[in-house]
């Protein structure tokens, strides 16, 4: 199967082994992956901070780089989110926005329902701690929330369910924001920390060794609390684990 | 007023924040425990979201039903365009009936429409008879939260309260010992007032009566004992039939507090021999939101609390934090309704986490109305130095080259640049976390090495 990966500014910038991680994990299970160079941001950090109106520009050049492949995948369920719902209208783009909009994945997602691999055969031998992040999980359904009178399912776990050795805890507050928000971050920092906080107490009462998640927007956030406050506990993106359980 | 200077006061006392977060979890927890008791429950918030949906595009057809069959039922009906109208409406009603001291059973309306001073002003003794509200009342304070309305307050502060405003022992922190204090004092209250005012949880066009809900049976205690009874309530407040009440009554309860139903839910069609009833109805801007086609389904809301108790930034930073009648998720879409200037901080109190949108009974997208809230709050403020940088932003994402040497730029400084100045003052982001290790490379960069 022939995909296009969408790396987020903030991981190509900052955690390319993210990326690294998210490109070999798709090959190893088949992808036909290219990269398209033209890529930029998807223009999350303006909407969300009330100016869709100015993020044109960015969403058309989104789309010239995206219309002409049949699937996208982004190790980001924030950032697919905002394509999906958030992208301002392209008039003369419109039929390939909506195309684009309907043809990108998150990578837990797109793992489940397109190349349906069900559960991923490998060995992890260590203590994991899973932090849904609000978009993958409210926004675009990756796993069941808890104020819904719902079945429990959860994407990330059931590829998790086939890894030897590899224990995920049950948390106190199974889907608490951690407090990223994007600007909010910066805009209400002492509550942003706090629930940080608050969040990585929760992975730690339970000895977590690891905090792993689907957006490292989140995990960049918890693991920037945990250095300052001298916790000792890893951090790794999802793809990061499928595909060091693999090799 | 600003919402992050509020919210950082309130952290201040971690402990106690800490504790305010845990009490109001447990509410959410009661919640989430009895709603999944009942396998209908999706099912009753999908009829409710569409009963409420149906309601506001037929509400005034609905209002003017209401109208004739409660006045056909001998209940006197008032108009209320503003809050002024039906402050004025109820001073002329009390002014008629020559009362100086009124009981008033929880009515966030009344909140709204800052009814207590206004009445104070004119020399009438206003006592809120809710548990709750009477001991925020007595610290001259509004209702921190719709449901609980002294959720901030612990055990000890009712203590040193009590002991000064009801003269119970100094130091006595025993819940039944303080409620029972609070009872001698209210009961004093109720047998002298000749009118009770109640709020309106529901009122049905049908039948020409509304139904007010309470645990403590303060609505009914009031009414029962005066000889006139106001009721005022928003007009969104209308569910078409009576037989609609079974999903609504399910859903509010387990909702608000996690209980099966509500102690009292009290039914009021006609006034008894001798006595009145006045139904005030009331708009103060609800016209407004109703044409705002965005936003219009913020008036679905049954004050239920729900949002609030489930909100991570609410839990965290009280319901004062807010500045608004109605704080929370909920309050922050309807406030910048009523002022966007004033309000314009609390839809950015939100990290869009979607909790509040699932939690509801009514199905209101809050989260999604705080986004589009954010569109129009920016737009009416203007240019502004935020407003610049997205411009910029979008320059720069929307260039490829202009995004790569950025990138190249940003990590290269931040990589040479001395701890000093990247944990400064201005940098918001490093008081509290520290910032990413920079990469040596972008992943762009390596991609071109390693994979031509």
């Amino acid at each position: 199967m022939e995909v296009a990966l969408f790396i987020p500014c903030y991981i190509d910038q900052f955690y390319p082994h993210v990326a690294q991680a998210t490109l070999e994990l798709l090959e190893k299970l088949g992808c036909k992956v290219s990269y398209p160079l033209d890529q930029t941001c998807c223009g999350q950090p303006m909407a969300n901070s009330g100016f869709e109106r100015d993020t044109e520009g960015t969403t058309r050049q989104f789309i010239e780089t995206f219309k002409a492949y049949d699937f996208i995948v982004a190790p980001s369920g924030s950032c697919v989110l905002h394509i999906k719902e958030h992208q301002p209208k392209i008039d003369d783009l419109e039929q390939f926005q909506k195309e684009v909009q309907s043809k990108i994945y998150e990578l837990s997602e797109f793992l489940t329902d397109i190349l349906k691999v069900g559960t991923v055969k490998g060995s992890f031998p260590h203590k994991i701690g899973f932090h849904s992040s609000c978009h993958g999980q409210r926004g675009l359904r990756l796993s069941s929330s808890s104020e819904l009178n719902e079945a429990p399912f959860s994407k990330a776990k059931d590829l998790f369910a086939g890894i030897k050795d590899l224990e995920l805890v049950e948390l106190s507050r199974k889907d608490e924001c951690c407090g990223f928000g994007g600007t909010f971050a910066v805009s209400e920092e002492a509550l942003s920390i706090q629930m940080g906080k608050d969040r990585l107490a929760d992975h730690l009462d339970h000895q977590v060794e690891i905090i792993c998640g689907g957006d490292t927007s989140c995990l960049m956030h918890l693991q920037g609390i945990a250095e300052r406050n001298h916790k000792s506990v890893k951090f790794m993106h999802l793809a990061e684990i499928l595909n060091q359980a693999i090799s | 007023m600003s919402h992050p200077s509020q919210a950082a006061n309130f952290l201040k006392d971690e402990k106690r924040a800490h504790w305010h977060d845990e009490t109001l979890w447990f509410v959410r927890e009661k919640r989430d425990i009895s709603s999944k008791g009942i396998p209908e429950w999706e099912e009753l918030r999908k009829l409710a979201s569409g009963i409420k949906d149906h309601v506001l595009t037929k509400l005034d057809y609905y209002l003017e039903e209401l109208e004739k069959k409660a006045t056909e039922n001998g209940i006197k009906v008032h108009w209320a365009k503003d809050a002024e109208e039906h402050n004025k409406i109820v001073l002329s009603i009390l002014e008629e009936k020559k009362c100086k001291a009124i009981v008033k059973s929880k009515s966030i309306l009344t909140e709204e429409c800052h009814l207590n001073p206004f009445l104070e002003k004119h020399g009438v003794e206003v006592v809120d008879t809710d548990l709750g509200e009477r001991i925020v009342q007595f610290l001259n304070q509004p209702p921190s939260h719709i449901v609980l309305p002294a959720i901030h307050l612990k055990k000890g502060d009712i203590s040193e309260i009590f002991h000064e405003k009801l003269q119970t022992e100094k130091g006595n922190e025993d819940p039944t010992y303080l409620t029972n204090a609070a009872r001698i004092h209210l009961r004093d209250k109720f047998m002298k007032a000749k009118v009770a005012i109640t709020g309106v949880n529901f009122a049905i066009p049908e039948t020409g009566e509304f139904v007010v809900c309470t645990n403590e049976g303060n609505a009914d205690m009031g009414v029962h004992l005066a000889d006139v009874h106001i009721a005022c309530m928003g007009i969104e407040k209308i569910i078409p039939r009576r037989e609609d009440l079974g999903i609504f009554l399910r859903l509010l309860a387990r909702s608000a507090t996690g209980q099966s139903i509500t102690n009292y839910n009290s039914h009021f069609r006609s006034p008894a021999p001798g006595k009145e009833i006045h139904l005030i109805l009331v708009d103060n801007g609800r016209t407004k939101q109703l044409g705002r086609e965005k936003f219009k389904n913020s008036l679905k809301c049954i004050r239920c609390g729900a949002c609030m108790n489930t909100c991570p930034i609410y839990r965290r930073s009280g319901g004062y934090s807010y500045g608004s009648t109605v704080p929370g998720p909920i309050g922050s879409i309807l406030s910048p309704g009523i002022d966007v200037k004033k309000y314009s901080t609390l839809p950015f109190a939100s990290t869009l986490c979607g909790s509040c949108s699932d939690v509801c009974p009514v199905k209101i997208n809050i989260h999604e109305q705080l986004y589009e809230w954010r569109q129009e709050i920016t737009k009416a403020q203007g240019w502004s130095a935020k407003g610049m940088s997205m411009k910029l932003a979008n320059g720069i994402f929307k260039s490829p080259l202009a995004y790569k040497v950025s990138g190249k730029v940003l990590r290269a400084t931040l990589k040479t640049l001395p701890n000093s100045i990247i944990y400064n003052p201005l940098n918001v982001w490093g008081k509290g976390r520290t910032v990413p290790e920079v990469p040596k490379e972008s992943f762009k960069e390596w991609y071109q090495k390693n994979r031509p």
